[in-house]
């Protein structure tokens, strides 16, 4: 009899501590959405290798699609992570900062000459670092103002969420450059003859080189406490400016590698619709991974994990035949549902219920 | 002997400096810059500025953002934010256009449902800020994109609204006697303002004398300012929070309507980036982000500097539509800067 009961107890426990895992929401999020698939259709996740126009072979599938298109939100949910943990905000400016490195990568492309050269003007390495520069000095504006002048992240983001998309058409004069070289395309859509799209391989890359850096350097713990207590960091030896700084900077790095994928994959940039909306998926992606939204504690791989969640959800709901336009809105009930599970209110009053139920329930049996 | 007197000023500058409330000194730099914009562009640029209507007409575009700042203002003194308004006003707008021209509805109904879209998410925004102790931000980040999916929803198609009764309301005028000129022909016309700008005016005068002078308007500075010594004063802090989202909701309803009264159509792309100008006017006006600062009178002037420095702008020859994106941005960096200098100056000032 008590043997079962001890029994009982660890299964419980096991569970509890599979709960308590802040990584359990993105999984579970992500948990349900497959089982809606695979109830509503199981041809959903089927995975096809075809031939595409050009002649060279392609994995096709919704899978695919997935981690492909919901690769720069994850590459931003990395940056987002790191500024929401440090600054206790969110940078608003990410879909603007998007633009601007793209335009500048199709400037420095397509030369002054013409918007429309036959030949690209300059190496594509040369015009990635020019829109990685263009980008880190957005995080850098965004970092000063934050770190030094101590404005709200999301207020002091607002400026360049103004001024971005201005910006990055006053860099090409309002023109639509288009690039003609093939070789370009590479980053956003497939390399010959590799059937995997590139984007997934750039995101797998960039995911490493943040592991390791939160592995073999003291950025992470830093951060983590910064967010969690400021004043209490500077006592100790830290520069929470510093920290906060590089935080904006490390996002901007995200913002150029999102915006190459972005340009490369039409090898054209439209100013006003260029990465809409994805500051909005970007910070959902950060609150889906369970990160507290003032700064503290806080988990990559579960906003990353968030991200494809999001990814999910849209390619599910663009099946079932929403309109790009009507997206927003499910998305933000979405997020309201999330946010109001996890805010603090709730769950006090969400365990108080609880105990009264197994009291309830405990007293009913003695009874 | 000079220096002395130098620094005789000086400490006369500062005490003057440290008498001061920190809402009365941000409204006069925001005043005084607002004169000095506008007074630099009659003598710069001339033309346009030198009639009356120049400015009505600032005005006349400018009701629904003066309204929709006001709650934005209120909501920012209460330390809080909204950034769902711009949505709003694109909601009302498509959903009044909707029931007037589809379902031929009376105008005063449209007003109605103006005011019920406004009040639904001030209940909502507000219950989920107050009570659920969300950021603000967050909350009404997902009301904003909610707001303009349903726009979406409501209707894709922008369409003008033929509507008899309410045509003749948009059309209406208000004649000011005396401030009128004579155009280009030579022909005399009147100076006018549009329903909108009434409106406005008694909204800005109301919400004035609300914050000065009403037991609520000074809970929303002491909450702003400081919740917790709010909450050991007794306010009733959640609750505070609450009517400030709510107001800003309702607002934002009535703003909205003011939009659509101006415009006369509906569309989901109507009032891109009003949340942002909104904000921008608040800020501009000396309401400070950290709550607990601010003034109606300020926001007001906020709006008018906006779109002063945009008109400014825009008859400079630099036309191009980026331009104002650039300058609006530029103009709420130097505020916020400002601000926040201003702010750490008295800080030591006051300190030692």
């Amino acid at each position: 009899m008590q043997k079962t009961e001890k029994k009982k107890l660890t299964v419980k426990d096991i569970l509890k501590n599979i709960v308590s895992r802040q990584i359990f929401i993105p999984i579970a999020a992500l948990l349900a959405l497959v089982l809606f698939n695979l109830i509503m259709d199981p041809g959903f996740f089927a995975v096809t290798l075809k031939t595409n126009s050009a002649g060279n072979p392609v994995f096709t599938g919704n899978l695919i699609t997935i981690l492909d298109y919901g690769s720069e939100l994850a590459i931003l949910a990395i940056g987002m992570t790191l500024v929401t943990a440090a600054a206790g905000g969110q940078d608003i400016s990410v879909g603007a900062g998007i633009a601007i490195s793209g335009s500048v990568i199709l400037r420095v492309l397509c030369g002054s000459t013409t918007p429309w050269p036959d030949k690209m003007q300059a190496p594509i390495i040369v015009a990635f670092l020019a829109g990685c520069l263009a980008a880190v000095l957005c995080g850098a504006f965004n970092g000063v103002l934050v770190a030094y002048f101590k404005i709200q992240p999301m207020v002091a983001t607002l400026i360049l969420y103004t001024a971005g998309r201005s910006i990055a058409a006053w860099v090409n004069l309002n023109q639509l450059p288009i690039v003609n070289d093939k070789s370009f395309g590479y980053f956003g859509n497939i390399i010959p003859g590799i059937p995997i799209p590139t984007p997934i391989f750039i995101t797998a890359a960039c995911l490493i080189i943040i592991a390791l850096l939160m592995k073999f350097t003291t950025l992470g713990l830093y951060t983590q406490s910064v967010g969690i207590n400021e004043s209490s960091s500077r006592l100790n030896g830290l520069n929470p400016i510093l920290i906060k700084f590089l935080a904006f900077v490390i996002l901007g790095l995200c913002v150029a590698v999102a915006g190459l994928i972005k340009v490369s994959r039409l090898s054209t940039i439209n100013y006003s619709v260029i990465a809409k909306d994805i500051e909005m998926d970007a910070i959902l992606a950060v609150a889906l991974g369970g990160n507290v939204l003032s700064g503290g504690k806080f988990n990559i791989a579960a906003s990353v994990l968030g991200a494809y969640v999001i990814q999910f959800l849209t390619t599910t709901l663009y099946k079932y035949d929403v309109r790009s336009d009507a997206l927003p809105a499910y998305k933000a009930i979405v997020v309201i549902v999330l946010v109001v599970l996890s805010a603090p209110t709730v769950r006090r009053y969400l365990n108080g219920f609880k105990k009264k139920l197994t009291l309830r329930l405990s007293g009913k049996e003695v009874g | 002997m000079s220096t002395e007197k130098t620094q005789n000023t000086k400490k006369r500058i500062s005490s003057k400096f440290q008498n001061m409330t920190d809402t009365n000194l941000l409204l006069t730099i925001t005043v005084v810059v607002f004169f000095v914009m506008y007074i630099g562009a009659m003598i710069f640029q001339g033309g346009a500025f030198l009639r009356p209507q120049a400015f009505l007409n600032i005005l006349n575009s400018q009701a629904a953002l003066i309204i929709a700042a006001c709650g934005m203002s209120i909501v920012m003194i209460a330390g809080g934010i909204d950034i769902s308004v711009g949505g709003m006003a694109a909601l009302v707008s498509m959903s009044c256009a909707v029931y007037l021209d589809y379902k031929g509805g009376n105008v005063f109904v449209s007003l109605l449902i103006a005011l019920a879209i406004g009040l639904a998410f001030g209940l909502v925004q507000g219950a989920l800020v107050a009570y659920l102790e969300i950021q603000p931000f967050i909350v009404t980040l997902a009301g904003m994109f909610f707001a303009r999916g349903m726009t979406t929803i409501v209707n894709t198609e922008p369409f003008n609204v033929q509507n008899e009764q309410f045509v003749a309301l948009k059309n209406a005028r208000i004649v000011i006697p005396g401030l009128g000129s004579t155009n280009r022909n030579g022909v005399y016309v009147d100076a006018y303002i549009e329903i909108g700008v009434v409106v406005a005016l008694l909204v800005v005068i109301f919400f004035f004398c609300l914050l000065r002078w009403s037991k609520l308007g000074r809970r929303f500075y002491a909450v702003g300012g400081n919740s917790q010594s709010a909450l050991m004063l007794g306010i009733n802090v959640k609750r505070t929070k609450f009517y400030a989202h709510l107001i800003c909701g309702l607002l934002a309803g009535i703003g909205g309507f003011v939009y659509f009264l101006h415009i006369g159509s509906g569309s989901p792309s109507h009032a891109m980036g009003m949340e942002m100008n909104a904000i921008a006017s608040s800020i501009i006006g000396g309401t400070m982000l950290t709550g607990g600062v601010g003034n109606i009178i300020g926001t007001f002037f906020g709006v008018l500097s906006l779109s002063t420095i945009q008109n400014i702008v825009s008859s400079a020859g630099l036309g191009e539509a980026w331009w104002t994106g650039i300058t609006v941005a530029a103009m709420l960096c130097l505020f916020l800067v400002i601000q926040s200098v201003v702010m750490a100056r008295k800080k030591k000032i006051i300190k030692g």
